[in-house]
């Protein structure tokens, strides 16, 4: 079973991703910024990552900065998942290391072929 | 509630016209895609719309049909087929017509447009290696609004989102406030229009490659073989099928076989040899080797 760390500050969209996840599933792990989220990285990497972008205390984008220099830190596929939607912001996180980005709303369907390109969905 | 009568009048009118099979356990289905054509062209219900269909009115008929049509697609679906045809298609084209330098591709039932078009990027990342080749990609659709959609290119956030990989978005669309438009140079690769799957497929040529996926699944089977048997006929030997997930040619039609190995993709099938006649066969055959012979492969 792969393992899918969610970081977002929101209570409910963390929910939605617990309940999408598991049907694909993931066993999953939660943070609420991106501090918290690298303690649990730090802990054991997980598979994927589904990261909000806008976060008090420490951002996605700084995040997956960070984490991308740690030991085994590239080994996580990051799918950043926010409402941010311009081009340019897409284009700062993949220059960043993400692997795939999803634009707020979000549905299963999204998530799953998104899952499924970066080789996470067992067949 | 649609009176049995002109369900059976508008179902048998839907599939001539296209194909499409509508039992009466789709009246739903019927009746929410019908009743805004009939208010579209001022008609008051389902009643009134199959009287004025009786009456033979041009457009509303084209309205109804395409009305029934499902129109679902998406980028890269299934994506399997797309890697087929870049690991395995597309390479051994690119060598058995290097002296032609031209590559044809049909997507027929394109809908929207996600399917040609993740042709043609796919096309697009072979780069330099297609430099001076002559490539054509041909979508076409019974539907108008379909084929209308898929030339412009614009798709919304959701539809983006759907089987795109994010680097492909970034790289081959322009963001247009929700909207997202298709790089020119992908339009201009892609001709799209207007064709009934169900006339006479020679205007449309031959092609190397056709995507014929997720149309089939609403025919019955006579047009399936019907159309599959005319599909064939615009591929040279060496040319490939692909079918969409639930579709196959088995048991459909012997003019395709399957590609050895590889699900989902099909050749034209060589013509079977006349069976040998009996006055050749020697005298002494036993009877078990003449039962095999009678066999078709
Ligand atoms: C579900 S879509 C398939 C789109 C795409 N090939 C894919 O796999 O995603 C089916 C399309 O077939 C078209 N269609 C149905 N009957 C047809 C016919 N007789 N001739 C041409 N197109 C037809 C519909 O208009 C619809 O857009």
């Amino acid at each position: 079973m792969k393992t899918c760390l969610i970081v977002d500050d929101s209570t409910v969209v963390r929910m939605v991703a617990r309940r999408i996840l598991g049907e694909l599933k993931f066993v999953t792990r939660e943070a609420v910024n991106g501090a918290e989220a690298l303690e649990s990285c730090a802990r054991s990497m997980p598979d994927a990552i589904l990261l909000d972008w806008n976060m008090p205390v420490m951002t996605g984008i700084e995040f997956i900065e960070m984490l991308r220099c740690m030991s085994g830190g590239n080994v996580p596929r990051v799918l950043f998942c926010t409402t941010e939607n311009e081009v340019g912001r897409i284009r700062q996180a993949l220059d960043a290391g993400a692997d795939e980005y999803i634009m707020k709303p979000f549905d299963s369907e999204i998530l799953h072929t998104k899952l499924d390109q970066l080789g996470l969905i067992d067949a | 509630m649609i009176n049995p009568d002109d369900f059976d009048f508008i179902a048998k009118l839907v599939y001539d016209r296209s194909g499409l099979v509508l039992t009466p356990d789709k009246s739903y289905l019927l009746e929410s895609r019908l009743v805004p054509v009939a208010r579209k062209h001022g008609l008051k219900g389902l009643t009134e719309l199959a009287g004025a269909l009786r009456a033979r009115s041009v457009q509303l008929i084209a309205d109804t049909v395409e009305a029934m049509t499902t129109n679902e697609s998406l980028f890269f679906r299934d994506t399997k087929p797309f890697e087929q045809f870049r690991k395995l298609v597309l390479p051994r084209l690119l060598e058995t017509r290097t002296s032609k330098r031209s590559l044809r591709i049909w997507s027929a039932a394109c809908s929207s447009g996600q399917e040609a078009y993740s042709l043609a990027m796919l096309l697009m990342e072979e780069g330099p290696k297609l430099a001076g080749w002559n490539i054509e990609i041909v979508g076409t659709d019974l539907s108008t609004q379909m084929v209308e959609r898929a030339r412009a290119g614009v798709y919304s956030q959701f539809e983006v989102q759907r089987g795109l990989p994010v680097q492909m978005l970034v790289k081959y669309f322009r963001q247009d406030g929700d909207k997202w438009q298709i790089d020119p140079r992908l339009r201009a690769m892609v001709k799209y229009r207007e064709f009934n799957l169900l006339s006479d497929l020679s205007p449309l040529g031959t092609f190397d490659v056709i995507f014929c996926r997720n149309v089939l699944i609403y025919f019955d089977q006579a047009t399936k073989a019907r159309v599959l048997e005319q599909t064939a006929r615009r591929l040279p030997p060496d040319g490939v099928l692909f079918l969409g997930g639930a579709e196959t040619v088995l048991g459909v039609t012997d003019r395709f076989e399957p590609l050895p190995g590889e699900r989902g993709i099909y050749r034209v099938a060589p013509p079977t040899p006349p069976l040998p006649s009996p006055a050749l066969m020697p005298l002494a055959m036993p009877m078990p080797a003449m039962a095999a012979m009678g066999g078709r492969r």
